[in-house]
Order: structure tokens, then sequence, then C-alpha cells
């Protein structure tokens, strides 16, 4: 049975075919993403290209991983993802549970000025960001990495949407029972923001992993570079190895794809949550 | 009086500033601050050399700069190309998912949201290999269905439509939930009484479920718009802008200005510009798809 309640109908054979060519279409360059990287690097130049490797090797991860700095990028991108999503989480959280239960002047001012500046494209504060992270020192250090990454409007505004679902009767009795602000906070509301919690480490942690722009900007020396910049300094190697190029690629990508198939409900619940309208 | 009632309400929410004080000393440091000082940057010539106010020099120079009319040409090109086309797709896809059971539904959706969870550095890096002339996948396709092997990205006329093409095919995964949500918020009585009176399913989907949409489909064409005009990392990957300039855009030239050749006020200048053709943009989109719909 395809179809809720429904015998399937033609029209129903036809939608299904259409869908799995266009999903195809979206998937297959991962699929030659991974079949590339496990090829036999002589085979990658030979046609008609393999669909299936027909004498796999993980030759070309042996090549990546022994390359310099491969590891020293891993951790940096670990290092950067990791500490950005807990930094997002901690702020956000307690912004979010003030815009959403809180009702103090000036309140949805501030909150409508979060949710304007997402609009405002991120190439506008790049000249300003770097040269206040040159003047503190901060060029080529976690900290420059790291810090403007955290001030994120997106992370409020998804917690301040969960949020407001959390019945405020809750807020109300503690109050009465004589539970102090704070303790009302930790452990009241936090405990019960916990789906959003996931929902917006999920989307920080990923977001802060594949971030290329930032940076690209705020690192120059090798060692201090992201696995995606990481990748592009061996795309600019010549002759351009494909194979060297996709195992790469596949080593960053394959964590994310391991995270998102263990919390796709959330992702998706994400999308919905963290869109303005709907 | 008044003041003093404010005063008054201030000290006692002042638990509310407290949470989101954290969150907006960083915002204040890393957003606001930036902002303004963008703007005051456009005005002025600034490097290691010393600083001096300009006045509208950084302005007229990116006005009367060739290359930035070639790239605004093409960053609408490309905004052009990709917004409607990837709406489309996406609109397409819901619709066609929606009568199926959940499980099937929530496999379409994955799938299609699987390119979101890679980088954009991964997608630009495949997508080279996949353009690459002589040993690439599509020129292999191309020849195998008795065409000529084209030169995808090193050909004024092919570049740009390979870009769009590669993002089209590559995006929608976010957009589809959304719309997806939306179609099940759709009360069912609607679809049922259009059943009665004989509606075909092309009709309804014109007639009721589009018109339903607008909110939604507003809200991703101005998104959409946004993230169009701010298209780099393909670029800078997959073509550096060129061949003689054809994927040139604002954002790349934004980058290039600042960071290749640390002309900050210029680069500044141009940032305000795609800032307040952003803006108008969102606001015209606001207005053209935000009217009421007569039924």
């Amino acid at each position: 049975m395809l179809v809720d309640g429904k015998r399937t109908e033609f029209k129903h054979i036809i939608s299904l075919i259409l869908l799995v060519v266009l999903a195809a279409a979206a998937v297959i360059p991962l699929y030659w993403m991974v079949v590339t990287a496990f090829q036999q690097p002589t085979l990658t130049v030979t046609f008609p290209p393999e669909w299936f490797p027909s004498n796999p090797t993980l030759f070309n991860f042996q090549r990546f991983l022994q390359r310099p700095y491969v590891w020293r990028w891993t951790l940096n991108s670990v290092i950067v993802a990791a500490t950005v999503t807990v930094a997002q989480l901690l702020v956000c959280v307690m912004a979010g549970y003030s815009f959403a239960k809180k009702e103090f002047p000036g309140r949805d001012l501030f909150f409508w000025m979060y949710v304007g500046s997402m609009m405002v494209p991120s190439q506008v504060t790049l000249v300003p960001l770097y040269i206040t992270m040159s003047k503190l020192g901060f060029i080529n250090t976690y900290y420059g990495l790291i810090l403007p990454a955290v001030a994120g409007p997106f992370g409020v505004f998804l917690m301040k949407q969960f949020m407001s679902s959390l019945p405020t009767e809750l807020i109300e009795a503690a109050k009465i029972d004589g539970c102090s602000e704070w303790n009302t906070f930790t452990k009241i509301i936090l405990p019960l923001s916990k789906p959003g919690l996931a929902v917006l480490g999920i989307f920080t942690f990923v977001g802060q992993w594949n971030e290329f722009i930032w940076p690209l900007i705020i690192t120059n020396s090798a060692a201090m570079r992201t696995l995606p910049i990481g990748l592009t300094l061996l795309q600019e190697e010549v002759p351009m190895q494909y194979g060297l190029l996709m195992a790469g690629a596949t080593f960053a990508a394959v964590p994310m794809l391991i995270i998102f198939f263990s919390f796709q409900r959330y992702f998706l619940k994400g999308v919905t949550v963290g869109a303005l309208k709907g | 009086m008044k003041l003093q009632g404010l005063a008054k309400e201030v000290v006692k929410q002042r638990w509310g500033y407290y949470f989101i004080l954290p969150s907006f000393v960083l915002y204040a440091i890393f957003f606001l601050f930036p902002v303004l000082w963008s703007m005051v940057l456009s005005f002025l010539d600034y490097g290691w050399w010393g600083t001096t106010f300009v006045g509208l020099d950084n302005y007229r120079s990116v006005f009367s700069d060739r290359i930035f009319w070639i790239g605004l040409r093409n960053t609408v090109y490309y905004t052009l190309g990709v917004v409607p086309l990837w709406l489309a797709k996406a609109v397409i896809i819901a619709a066609l998912i929606f009568p199926f059971r959940k499980g099937i539904q929530t496999f379409f959706k994955a799938a299609f949201y699987l390119p979101h969870v890679t980088s954009s550095v991964i997608i630009s890096m495949i997508w080279l290999w996949i353009y690459n002339p002589p040993f690439g996948l599509l020129n292999y396709l191309m020849k195998s269905i008795g065409f000529e092997p084209v030169t995808w990205l090193g050909n004024t006329k092919t570049a740009m439509p390979a870009m769009i093409f590669m993002t089209v095919v590559m995006g929608g995964g976010s957009s589809i939930v959304l719309i997806s949500a939306a179609m099940n918020g759709i009360p069912p009585y609607l679809y049922e009484a259009a059943e009665i009176d004989g509606a075909t399913s092309m009709r309804m989907f014109w007639k009721i479920t589009i018109p339903l949409l607008r909110p939604t489909l507003l809200y991703l064409t101005v998104m959409g718009t946004i993230n169009s005009f701010q298209v780099f990392t393909n670029i800078y990957l997959m073509t550096q802008g060129g061949p003689q300039f054809a994927t040139t855009t604002i954002v790349y030239q934004i980058y290039e200005l600042a960071f290749s050749r640390f002309q900050f006020g210029k680069a500044s200048a141009m940032a305000m510009v795609l800032f307040a053709i952003t803006f108008v943009f969102a606001i015209i989109q606001f207005k053209w798809l935000g009217q009421e719909v007569e039924y």
C-alpha cells in the first residue's frame, strides 16, 4: 500500500517514478563522490565510467590521510563546531526563554531587530569583523574562528519559537511556590526545552562543520585551517587528482551524513520551526 | 509620571533583560557594531597606510566600475535562474509526495534534504568533477546520447547556466519540508467539496493549493532571493568569476576587493549596495506576493 486508505492508482505510479528520477539527480552526485573515492586512480579517467568499482581500493583515503595537516584540520573542525554549538545552546536557550515568556519593555523591538538581521547579507559584516579580529590579534586563533559564530540571531529565533509552546502555567506555579527566577529556568524550563536544544544543537554543529567563508578569511596558516578550507588547498594542486579530492570530500561528508541519518526527525522538525512563517 | 512607570516596569521585569544579556552582548559586538562600522567604512579610505574620509568616492568608484555592473547583471541572472526553478521543483515534489503514506513521504524528504548537510565546498568539488570536460560524468552522458562534449565552465555561454543547474539540482530540500507542512495544514474539506463539484486535480492544485500556500511561497521566494544574491562558495571554487567575468558576482567581488586587494572602503561600499538591493527586492516581493487573493 502506497497511499493511506486508498487503492494505488496509475497516477500514483507515475508520481513515484518522477520522484525517484528527481531524487536520483540530487543524490547521484554524492554517490559519484563515494565511487570516485574508492576507485583505482588509473580508472578514474577511463570510459565508460564504472557505476560500481569493480576493484575498490582504500588507496585514495590512505594518501589523503597521510597528507600533512589533515588530522589537524579535522581536529580544528571538531573544536570549532563543538565549541560554537555548546556556546550557542547556552546563550540561545536563555534569550529564547526571555523572548518567549518574559514581558519586559522593549521586548518586541529587540526581537524584531534579531529577526530583521537575519535578512542582512552576511558580507556586510565581513570586513569590519576581520578588522576587529586582527586588531584583537585573533587572526589564526580559535577565538577568531569561534566568537563571531556564536552571535548568530537564528538560534535565538529558533529557541523562541520552541519556548513559545511551553505552558506558561508551569512558570506561574513555580513563582507561587517561591521558586527563584534562576531556579525556575534551570529546574523547569531547561528540562522541557531538550527537544528544541537538540534541533538547534544539530543544526549549529552541521552548519559550523560546513562553514566556509569566515574560516577562509580569518585563518591563513596551514595549521589553523578547518577541513573545508583544507580540502580547497588540495584542489589548488596541479594536476588535480580527483580520486584524492573525492576521498577527502567523503571523509568530511560522512560524519554529517551519519548525524543526518541518526537525527533525521530533528532536521525535518527544525526546518519547519525555524521558518518565519508556517 | 509615565517615565517613572516605565522605570518601575523595567526593574520589575529585570530578569527578562538578564536572560537576553549574554546573547545581546555577542550580537552587539559581532553584528550590530560591524553593520554600523561597515556603513562608516564605506565613506573612508581605510588601510594600514592610514584612514581618510573620502565622502562618496568609494560609491563613485563602485558605480563607475565596469566589472561591478557585470557582477550585478550576473547576480541577477543567477537569482532569476535559480529562484523560480528551485521553487517550482520544490512545489512539484511536495505536491507529488502529498498523497503517499507517511513513510514514503519521509523517505523522499530525507533524500532531497541530503545535499543540505553536505558542505558547499564538497558540492562544488563534486560538480567540478562532473563538469570536467574530458573525464566528467556529464560529458560522458552527452557523448553517449550523441552530442559533442562541452567545456561547461570554460565557456562564457554555459558557465552561468551550469552554476544555476547545479544549484537547482542539489537544492530544494528544506523548502520541500516547509511546503509539505503547509499543504498538510490545508483543510481536506476544501478538496472534498471541489471534488463533488467535479474539479480536476490540476484545477484543484491551481485554485486551492497554490493560493493557500501563498504565505509559505512568499517566505521562500524572499529567503531564496536573499540567499541567491549572496552566492559565493561555488563561484570561488569552480570558476573564480571567469571565464571573462561571465560568472563574477557581487559577493565574489566584495571578497576580491577586501581580501585580495585590501580595498576595505570600496568593498564596504559594495556591501552596502548589495544590502540596499536585497532590501528593495524583499520589499517588492512582500508587496507583490503579499496581496490578499480574491476567490
